[in-house]
């Protein structure tokens, strides 16, 4: 036990330092320090229409309270950034014109956003702040952007043609510049490539980005035309949308914990060693980031590799010490079947099922059907990892591992996984 | 049409007669044509990606809001010239129900803005000074399109014979309402978008209806998750139980009678559905116990028994992880509770035991008597609601044998076909059943049980 102390300290303070990479702290320093310019600014340019900042600023904390999470951890808050769009884009409250500058649509937002967010931090939710800074960063362009450049350049009177076309434009590059900051930040959490980053980014985020975008020019549309109570009325539409979110991201994570708490079923059984499955998941998960596998992707090779010994289950006697990596070939092959056909069984997992059935293949595959997909081929490196190495944090045995895997790659694992492998060892930033 | 009874026949004409009386003798007077159509267009485009996007789930559909601005922006004429504009809808339907759904939307259409005008709302664009008594008269509209809507749907269903006045079933009003509330707040924007018409015109109904959409979209995403995780529990629960052959099935008909028992107690949806999980994995736990201790034919020590009355606790700790099972984890830890507090894992008695553990206990052992054992044939259900009954007070809960015996008379209940083993599985059978009252398990040192 005292053996394992420090290298789990040192893992913790490498968790540390993955927290605060470059590109965060840029961001969250961009953030704060446009917050604190323009609450100068404000404070002494002076502030106007103070009923109009109000109404925006309780709407944007109130959004900001109800947040939610999407998949993948994804923090958002609808109805805040909607709102702080809304206030950003205001040109007329009822028909009387406002002249608040983009210096004041950003000091509100930032109070807005802190006051939501107060109460989260007071019961321990403190938020992830990349996304917290991303939210308030966003507004910052949008309202500079807008403030500075549209209104001075659109002719406001007559027609509305011309400001909606400029609104929906902005809201578009918003949405897409949202994206990639979110790509940058989660290539760097997890060391993958930015442009699959960003396209995961898009899948997860543009449709509510688009909703968001659509409400932010309904509201500010809205407020000239009925004053301050067209706030309230088309804030409705996207409330709706978000719960709509919610509980998509509640049923995610629902069934990612069944899946996780089942998998476990393995080990109460006495099938396999216990945490195996979680471990070769996480290691199987910065693999497959490490090779530029696309959320979706990962989403499924985390199924199968917590499901990869499932198949153990319809064994009479369990294997000993439950590492499959030992038992012989023929044996693994049916295991990896049996376990496949229970997924296949759900009608839902196919592919999932495919990853499981093909785990203990030899990378250049033995069939007619060709090599096994990327995920069989990291399950295998992982799960013969795990059982090699067993619950043991001991650096000399990684390294004394991977040269063992490394002197099959001519046939049986693949080279570059497990070259991926190495470094996601290396590195202290990976969850591993 | 022709397949239609006489009396759908006859009824269907008489819709679209009046719908197209309504529309050809209406007065146009003071109608701009350009926002009829552009509102019909949108009416329509509207609907036919909510169709599309709609995957076979029956549910409301936003565009409402398109056509009850009509009603403000266009009049009880202009409001059914846009509700019939939705039979040019894309999507597979015969021409007798497009027109027949065209009508009926512009009957609804025209009454709405008959009571609107009625009740002194006035047609056009909205000022600032019409709020917020504007309010009223709309809403009455909306609420009068919503019961038109239905009627007419209702009494096409009732000449088809599809709906009959069912009794003795209590009425579920619950989804009813939150649909009628959903749909009257998508109708409630109709009057929004004709406010804001003067600025943003069509642009309006676009960036209302687009994250509405994007929302349906989202619960659509939600439903099939929400289905396939369903798949996924229930697959995994079975593969746990391959472990022995005769009690394939078992947590699937436990769970089954555990959310007829729960229904029957009148318990709401959610609740229900928790219960079926709890009675799905109830005997999760069941993988830590040795086979050798589940299959074993003769007396078991004190240990194997302790080993098998250790079941729920490795069932909770196997699921308690699993975020929406708060109420089933109760059931899952407690199924094995007596009322007289003799069972295990913690000898809780009477009212102290969960309520979806009570539940679940008599399900249990339910489908355990119905079912054929390597040792006995299955029971009849009249036997094994006798034996039920025998043991109400002492293991039991009456309220929910009873509530189990209502529901079985009523939707009636299968039980599994007697099952024969595979000759070379021999070894996988269980000579006892944990479960099963009429034959206790059998403790050395103990007399009886």
């Amino acid at each position: 036990m005292t053996e394992r102390k420090p290298p789990r300290s040192a893992r913790r303070r490498g968790r540390l330092r993955r927290r605060v990479g470059p590109n965060r702290l840029l961001l969250l320093t961009l953030a704060a320090g446009s917050a604190a310019a323009a609450l100068l600014w404000t404070a002494f340019t002076g502030f106007v229409e103070p009923d109009a900042a109000l109404a925006f600023g309780v709407i944007i904390g109130l959004g900001e309270l109800a947040r939610i999470t999407l998949p993948g951890q994804r923090e958002i808050a609808p109805v805040a950034s909607a709102g702080a769009i809304g206030y950003a884009f205001l040109l007329r409250t009822g028909g009387a014109e406002v002249h608040h500058s983009a210096g004041q649509v950003i000091a509100v937002v930032a109070i807005g956003l802190a006051l939501g967010e107060l109460p989260h931090i007071v019961v321990g939710r403190t938020p992830r702040w990349g996304d917290f800074a991303r939210r308030l960063f966003i507004v910052v362009l949008v309202a500079v952007v807008f403030r500075l450049l549209v209104t001075r350049f659109v002719p406001m009177s007559g027609d509305w043609w011309l400001m909606l076309s400029a609104m929906a434009i902005l809201v578009v590059l918003a949405c897409a510049a949202d994206s990639a900051i979110a790509a940058v930040l989660r290539a760097e959490r997890l060391r993958t490539r930015f442009t699959v980053a960003f396209n995961d980014e898009l899948r997860a985020q543009g449709p509510i980005g688009v909703a968001i975008g659509a409400s932010g020019v309904l509201i500010a549309l809205a407020t000239s035309a009925m004053g301050l109570a067209g706030l309230l009325i088309f804030t409705a539409p996207l409330l709706v949308t978000q719960v709509a979110f919610r509980r998509f991201a509640e049923v995610r994570l629902t069934y990612l914990q069944t899946v996780r708490s089942l998998s476990r079923v393995t080990e109460v059984g006495g099938y396999v060693e216990t945490g195996h499955s979680r471990r070769v998941n996480r290691l199987a998960q910065a693999v497959g980031a490490e090779l530029g596998m696309r959320e979706a992707e990962l989403l499924e090779l985390e199924y199968a590799a917590l499901m990869h010994d499932i198949g153990q289950l319809s064994l009479r006697d369990p294997i000993p010490g439950g590492a499959t990596v030992l038992a012989p070939p023929r044996e693994q092959r049916r295991i990896a079947e049996l376990g496949s056909a229970v997924i296949r069984e759900t009608g839902v997992l196919d592919a999932v099922a495919e990853l499981v059935r093909r785990q203990c293949e030899p990378f250049g595959g033995d069939g007619d059907d060709g090599p096994p997909p990327l995920g069989s081929r990291i399950i295998k490196v992982a799960n013969a990892f795990d059982d090699l190495v067993g619950e043991s944090k001991d650096r000399d045995r990684f390294e004394a591992v991977v040269q063992r895997l490394r002197m099959d790659t001519d046939h049986e694992y693949d080279p570059t996984v497990v070259d991926a492998l190495t470094r996601v060892l290396r590195h202290p930033a990976t969850r591993w | 049409m022709r397949s239609l009874p006489v009396s759908a026949r006859f009824y269907v004409s008489i819709v679209i007669l009046a719908a197209a009386a309504v529309m050809v003798f209406g007065s146009y007077d003071g109608i701009d044509p350009g926002t009829l159509i552009v509102i019909a267009l949108l009416f329509v485009s509207a609907e036919s990606i909510g169709t599309l996007v709609d995957k076979g789930r029956t549910g409301i559909s936003p565009s409402s809001a398109a056509s009850l601005a009509a009603i403000v922006l266009c009049g009880p004429v202009g409001a059914a010239v846009v509700g019939f504009a939705s039979c040019l809808v894309l999507r597979r339907q015969s021409l007798v129900k497009r027109l027949f759904n065209g009508a009926q939307f512009a009957l609804a259409g025209y009454a709405a803005g008959q009571v609107f005008v009625l009740l002194g709302g006035e047609v056009g664009v909205p000022g600032q000074e019409a709020f917020p008594w504007i309010v009223l008269p709309f809403t009455v509209a909306v609420l009068l399109h919503a019961i038109v809507n239905s009627v007419l749907i209702g009494t096409l269903m009732w000449c088809l014979g599809v709906v009959r006045f069912q009794r003795g079933r209590r009425f579920r009003w619950r989804p009813l309402a939150t649909l009628e509330l959903s749909s009257a707040g998508y109708g409630m924007l109709g009057l929004f978008i004709a406010a804001i018409w003067a600025d943003a015109g069509a642009f309006a109904i676009v960036l209302v209806l687009l994250p509405l959409f994007i929302a349906r979209w989202a619960f659509d995403q939600c439903v099939a998750e929400q289905r396939a995780h369903e798949a996924t529990l229930a697959t995994l629960c079975q593969a746990v139980e391959t472990k022995d052959y005769y009690t394939r099935g078992h947590c699937m008909r436990v769970s089954k009678a555990a959310g007829m028992i729960a229904q029957e107690l009148g318990m709401h949806a959610e609740r229900v559905q928790t219960i079926r999980y709890g009675g799905m994995l109830h005997d999760v736990g069941k993988l830590g116990v040795p086979t050798k201790v589940l299959q074993k034919s003769g007396r078991l020590t004190e240990e194997e028994f302790a080993a098998i009355q250790l079941h729920p606790m490795r069932g909770y700790e196997i699921v308690r992880e699993i975020g929406f099972l708060d109420d089933a984890l109760a059931a899952i830890m407690h199924h094995h509770e007596r009322m007289d507090g003799r069972g295990y894992p913690m000898g809780l008695a009477g009212e102290e035991i969960p309520e979806a553990a009570r539940v679940v206990s008599v399900a249990d052992v339910f489908d355990c008597l119905t079912s054929t054992r390597s040792y006995r044939k299955a029971w009849t259900i009249e036997a094994a609601v006798d034996e039920l009954r025998r043991c109400v007070g002492t293991q039991f809960d009456g309220r929910m044998v009873e509530a189990l015996v209502r529901a079985i008379d009523r939707d009636g209940w299968t039980p599994p076909e007697a099952v024969e083993p595979p000759e070379d599985d021999a070894a996988q059978v269980a000579r006892q059943d944990h479960d099963d009252p009429s034959v206790p398990l059998r403790v050395a040192g103990e007399v009886g049980e």
